[in-house]
């Protein structure tokens, strides 16, 4: 493939990479400037589609990521309403590729961010992650697709930005309407202005830059492509760099990681989970908010999917918990057997996904 | 002629890579109806030594590859 980097992609890069560091400095939780599964579970916190107290927060940077794609691509004529690509396979992966993230603790913006900031736990994740492309790789090239999108109305494809635009106009009239924490993740957050402001300028430079965590790897497996993948780096560099800067690198370690676990094998698998599941979606949980911020309608329910996900998740039990240190013993944490079953039901259901839309194993099966 | 329009990236990409690999086309025209279709396939194009160039015609693009 070309060697060709387009400037743009490292400039969001790095732009996420200062984004995160900014957030973090102002309130959001330690290597957490942006999380895209933590804060859409935050959002169904809020809304108590579950009830777990500590990660209940509405997160302007949700919707701040959806309205930056939605203007970008009004600006350049890139809002397409189109949908019709298996909505309802796509709802399923979006779920579990959800609670392969929540399983990690992280979605891959989140693991990149987590990696910056010395957490060998990530490490892990991104191993996880890169095996979970492999296998969505493997199905691409027996000609996996969830079939093409169909031209749809304008207001599908203005259904999650229109959603998550009144749903904010109503969290800042009528806060009393939603639940927060009071402590854990969901208590810490940079001022709501600032919040929404950078996840604007974030959303419209993702859109125009096509910033994928997925696409980057899968792009250079599959056709030696490295343009994503250096928005993956330029974020990792910009957030390693500014830690130091800023004083708050403590070398590598797989321990004491803020909102991580030192569960291995449950870090490797959760994000197994999420790079297959993500293959099979076309992009990883952010790629997925920018494409519906577009009028793609398949994401908006794929979103929707990340949502209950996230419900199922902590109404079931299936998240991980970070590590403690309880009475001066250091704890590890991890997930427990609903959460383990919830990885194997998922890596069963997207099996079956896989096989199923893949017409090239198909004929060779008959 | 590949009729690429609906399909979710990298599916496009996917599509023409078989086509190359499968039969070395001199000349191959590719229907896409996004513009992260035309930049994706114009970047594998050129990687394999093609020129690209480009159509739009209602939303609508038909990139032709020549060697």
């Amino acid at each position: 493939m070309s060697k060709k980097i387009n400037p743009l992609v490292l400039i969001s890069g790095l732009a996420v990479g200062v984004a995160a560091l900014l957030l973090t400095a102002l309130g959001n939780p330690a290597n957490m400037g942006f999380c895209i599964a933590c804060f859409i579970r935050d959002i169904a916190g809020a809304t108590q589609l579950h009830t777990a107290a500590p990660v209940q927060y509405f997160r302007p940077e949700i919707v701040g990521l959806v309205l930056g794609s939605t203007v970008m691509a009004l600006a350049t004529k890139e809002f397409k309403p189109r949908a019709g690509s298996s909505p309802a396979t796509r709802f399923i992966v979006g779920a579990f590729v959800m609670i392969g993230a929540l399983v990690f603790l992280g979605c891959p913006l989140r693991m990149v961010i987590r990696m910056g900031g010395g957490d060998l736990n990530a490490f892990v994740g991104l191993l996880g992650f890169f095996l979970g492309i492999l296998i969505g790789v493997f199905f691409l090239k027996k000609d996996f697709t969830l079939k093409r999108t169909y031209e749809v109305t304008t207001t599908d494809g203005l259904a999650l930005p229109g959603l998550l635009a009144v749903l904010f106009v109503i969290f800042l009239a009528v806060p009393a309407l939603f639940v927060f924490s009071e402590s854990g993740p969901g208590s810490k957050h940079a001022p709501m202005a600032v919040s929404l402001l950078v996840a604007l300028v974030v959303g419209a430079l993702a859109q125009k830059s096509r910033l994928c965590m997925v696409g980057g790897m899968r792009d250079a497996v599959m056709f030696k492509d490295f343009n994503l993948l250096s928005g993956f780096g330029a974020i990792f560099v910009t957030v390693l760099l500014g830690n130091v800067i800023l004083g708050k690198f403590g070398g590598f370690s797989t321990l004491s990681q803020p909102i991580a676990h030192s569960s291995e094998l449950w870090n490797l698998l959760g994000m197994v989970l999420v790079g297959w599941g993500s293959v099979l979606l076309g992009g990883c949980p952010l790629r997925q908010l920018i494409l519906a911020g577009e009028g793609n309608g398949d994401s908006t329910v794929t979103v929707l999917g990340m949502l209950v996900g996230a419900a199922f998740a902590h109404n079931f039990k299936l998240a991980g918990g970070a590590d403690s240190v309880v009475d001066g013993v250091y704890k590890v944490g991890g997930i427990g057997a609903n959460g383990k079953a919830a990885v194997c039901i998922g890596f069963a259901v997207l099996l079956v996904i896989s096989l199923m839309n893949c017409s090239m194993l198909k004929k060779e099966a008959n | 002629m590949i009729d690429a329009r609906g399909q979710s990236c990298p599916i496009p990409v996917v599509m023409v890579q078989q086509e190359v690999n499968k039969n070395h086309p001199g000349e191959l025209q590719v229907q896409v109806d996004a513009m992260v279709c035309v930049e994706n396939i114009s970047r594998y194009a050129a990687s394999q030594g093609y020129a690209v160039s480009v159509k739009e015609s209602g939303g609508e693009y038909t990139l032709t590859l020549k060697k």
